[in-house]
């Protein structure tokens, strides 16, 4: 078969742009640690969330030093808790699930992101900086109502968060 | 075969019966195309909020309409058209039986007649009928049967049509079993091959799973294992509609040009990489999916990439075809032979400017098959600004173009208006430049896709590349821009067929510069191919379903079932949002125009 010197040429360039944008994945994987969102999490009846530890009652709780967990609900057409209020400077472990329909759950302006599937949890960490308030959003269509299903994260100063008593409502 | 009887016959003074055919799916198509422009035009200046003609409820009545139209409809009619236009031209013999082209054709229209009118039924509220789940149609929402069915007869007739070009090959084979495949035959079969594997996933999805679900004689179903069929099916059949596009670049582009094809073996090989490359990639839709682990994950991205390399390769063979034909014809210096190029037919434009924003079209996919930025841009107008450019531009405006071209050698009517066609395809360029851009920027703003009113009550999307407003604006001019182009081709269309029918219309297509004795025989060997494109499928797919079925169960976690066409509906609803305060029960209440 032949192949012209310049076709050849583009063959080998197009290989390299290939492999370098696996490898920026693959980097951004083991380097910096980036995780996507998996299956850390088992299933959930999502029928029954109303008698799960964690979701019976959407909260942020501290787990560690400077460590924190935000379990959150998404429904038709909403978030729980809402406002989620987390503390600045801190590691926040989100997990959110569904009682309903898939839904999506993002901080606008952010890499926060994940599919929200009922019947499992999405677990995604998070560093927060600055005392900041941002959006949420459900960015997967959930019925007919989906475009006024919206939440907030604050992200509070260390002693605004601890004056609330570490919970979020 | 002889050159010289081809050069002064078209295809419908050959196959009049074949062309009809095409004809029938090329209107079946531009019927679509114009419901979907028209509901592409109230969505874009209902979620700019330039104008709202609707409630916001059905905005999602509207976003279904359009998506499905466009891409299911409008797309593969076209596909099936084009596909039998090119099988009988490079094989030079009629189809088997007619009668078996025009069932196929037949099922095809009766199932997208029956999904639209499931659709359509959502805008009137005495029928108590409607299907608001999007082109995607995630469960647990759900349908009314008649959408999954309607669905299901559409795709049994894109088998029967794939079945009546391979026994058409099959026929050909035994009077010429030395012969190379023609090209175009080759695509074709490619192309269908592929399509089969895809569809197959869908088809159980909806048989199995969600058609006897909307039925109620099952309870429920596990709403990832749905999904993941449903992205089996849901990548590869972005390459569905892009191959007819590939086709016309490959086949009908350096003819238009002056020239011919420059290498007829890379195109095969570019065809075998599809087959082998589409399907294995479908969990990089999934991403940020829960309750998939992220080796799959990294598998899938991993093939992702891969199937870049069939594009490139395409950039490379179109333009140096269209720069062989300018050189041909008195073209020389570096950029200098672009002048030597016939930009003043619509065809030839429109399929430039086509593959330009597809070369956009392929960074924008790069970051989206980019497992970590993605997150950035997941679900975000970021992901419609980039199909907007591959099937909304570098497929959909090939096609138009291509009908400039084609539209004469089916019916020995010359095109209408060649100055309305050229206009009409740059005016789709800068308004698809103008939407498709701003979409990009509103995406990484963070504004969602699939929204009526994306903007929100409780906060204000940061700044950037001019903001949110001044974004909306270019998104409302865009959509207007495109609505228009699409008003003007069917126009010139319609026009055109009321021209008398003349003689002399022929072009018939040179062969390409390295021709297929150039290339390897194994390129040919489709049940090689199918082979390995069916291990890759099962390395990529076995583990995660099998995975996906252990966790949920077949028939899901225990997940509840949301009819979106019930009238019940708004009782659901409500009784879902009874425990929780405030503002939510005003929005569950009267769903739209409360909170704001």
């Amino acid at each position: 078969m032949h192949i012209h010197a310049y076709e050849k040429l583009w063959l080998a360039l197009s290989i390299v742009l290939i492999l370098a944008l696996i490898g920026t994945v693959t980097y951004g994987a083991v380097g910096p640690g980036v995780a996507m969102v998996a299956d850390s999490q088992s299933t959930i009846d999502a029928g029954g969330i109303d008698e799960d530890e964690r979701f019976s009652e959407p909260r942020v709780e501290q787990v560690g030093e400077n460590e924190y967990e935000a379990y959150v609900v998404a429904y038709q057409f909403g978030f729980e808790p809402t406002p989620i209020v987390v503390p600045a400077n801190s590691t926040v472990t989100l997990q959110v699930t569904s009682r309903d329909v898939i839904h999506g759950f993002e901080v606008a302006g952010t890499s926060a992101n994940t599919m929200v599937v009922p019947g499992e949890v999405s677990e995604i960490t998070v560093e927060t900086d600055e005392p900041t308030e941002y959006g949420i959003v459900c960015n997967e269509y959930c019925g007919a109502g989906h475009h006024v299903m919206e939440g907030k994260l604050h992200v509070v100063s260390q002693s605004e968060f601890e004056n609330r008593g570490g919970d979020s409502e | 075969m002889s050159t010289a009887l081809e050069s002064e016959r078209t295809f419908v003074d050959k196959f009049p019966d074949e062309a009809r055919v095409v004809r029938a799916a090329f209107l079946s198509s531009f019927f679509a195309l114009f419901l979907g422009a028209v509901f592409g035009i109230i969505q874009t200046l209902h979620r700019t909020d330039v104008a709202r003609i609707i409630p916001s409820t059905d905005y999602y009545t509207v976003l279904t309409a359009h998506g499905v139209f466009m891409v299911i409809s409008f797309t593969i009619f076209f596909l099936v058209g084009l596909f039998t236009w090119a099988l009988t031209r490079s094989l030079d013999r009629p189809l088997l039986n007619i009668k078996i082209t025009w069932t196929w054709y037949g099922l095809m229209a009766t199932g997208m007649t029956l999904t639209g009118i499931s659709i359509l039924a959502g805008f009137v509220d005495s029928i108590d009928m409607s299907a608001d789940v999007l082109y995607t149609f995630y469960a647990p929402l759900q349908a009314h049967p008649l959408f999954y069915a309607g669905l299901a007869v559409f795709i049994v007739g894109t088998w029967i049509a794939g079945a009546d070009w391979f026994r058409t090959f099959l026929a050909w084979r035994r009077d010429h079993p030395d012969e190379r495949i023609p090209l175009q035959t080759f695509m074709v079969l490619t192309t269908m091959t592929m399509w089969y594997i895809a569809s197959s996933a869908v088809a159980a999805s909806v048989l199995l799973f969600l058609l006897p679900w909307s039925l109620g004689f099952i309870e429920q179903v596990n709403p990832t294992l749905t999904r993941t069929l449903f992205w089996f099916f849901g990548h590869p059949v972005v390459y569905f509609w892009l191959m007819p596009a590939y086709m016309l670049w490959y086949t009908v582009l350096p003819k238009i040009a002056g020239g011919r094809l420059f290498s007829d073996p890379l195109a095969r090989v570019v065809f075998v990489l599809f087959v082998l490359l589409s399907t294995p990639v479908g969990i990089h839709h999934q991403y940020l999916d829960p309750g998939i682990a992220e080796g799959f994950k990294f598998i899938s991205m991993t093939n992702t990439m891969f199937l870049l390399l069939p594009s490139l390769l395409t950039a490379f063979t179109v333009v140096a075809s269209v720069e062989y034909g300018a050189r041909k014809n008195g073209g020389s210096g570096l950029l200098g032979w672009l002048t030597n190029l016939p930009w003043r037919k619509p065809e030839f434009t429109g399929m430039m400017l086509a593959g330009l924003m597809f070369a956009a079209g392929g960074f924008s996919g790069m970051v989206n098959a980019g497992m970590n930025i993605n997150y950035l841009i997941h679900n975000t107008l970021w992901v419609p600004g980039h199909f907007h450019l591959t099937v909304g531009t570098a497929v959909a405006l090939t096609m138009m173009a291509g009908i400039y071209w084609l539209w004469p050698q089916i019916s020995n009517k010359p095109i209408y208006s060649s100055q309305i066609g050229l206009f009409q395809v740059v005016l789709w360029f800068i308004g698809m430049a103008l939407m498709s851009n701003a979409m990009h920027a509103q995406g990484l703003l963070g504004v969602p896709r699939r929204t009526a009113e994306p903007e929100y009550s409780g906060f204000d999307y940061p700044t950037m590349f001019g903001g949110f407003e001044e974004l909306n604006i270019q998104i409302a001019i865009g959509g207007t821009l495109l609505f228009v182009s699409t008003i003007l081709f069917l126009g010139n269309l319609a026009l055109t067929m009321g021209n008398p029918k003349v003689s002399g219309l022929a072009e018939p297509l040179p062969s390409p510069v390295s021709g297929a004795e150039d290339a390897p025989k194994v390129l040919d060997n489709l049940r090689l191919w199918v082979s390995i494109a069916l291990v890759l499928v099962v390395l990529a797919y076995a583990l995660p379903i099998a995975a996906i079925i252990q966790r949920g169960g077949l028939l899901g976690p225990g997940v509840g079932t949301y009819p979106v066409w019930l009238a019940p509906l708004l009782d659901a609803l409500a009784d879902a949002a009874a425990p929780l305060v405030g503002a939510v029960t005003d929005a569950s209440g009267s769903l739209a125009e409360v909170v704001r």
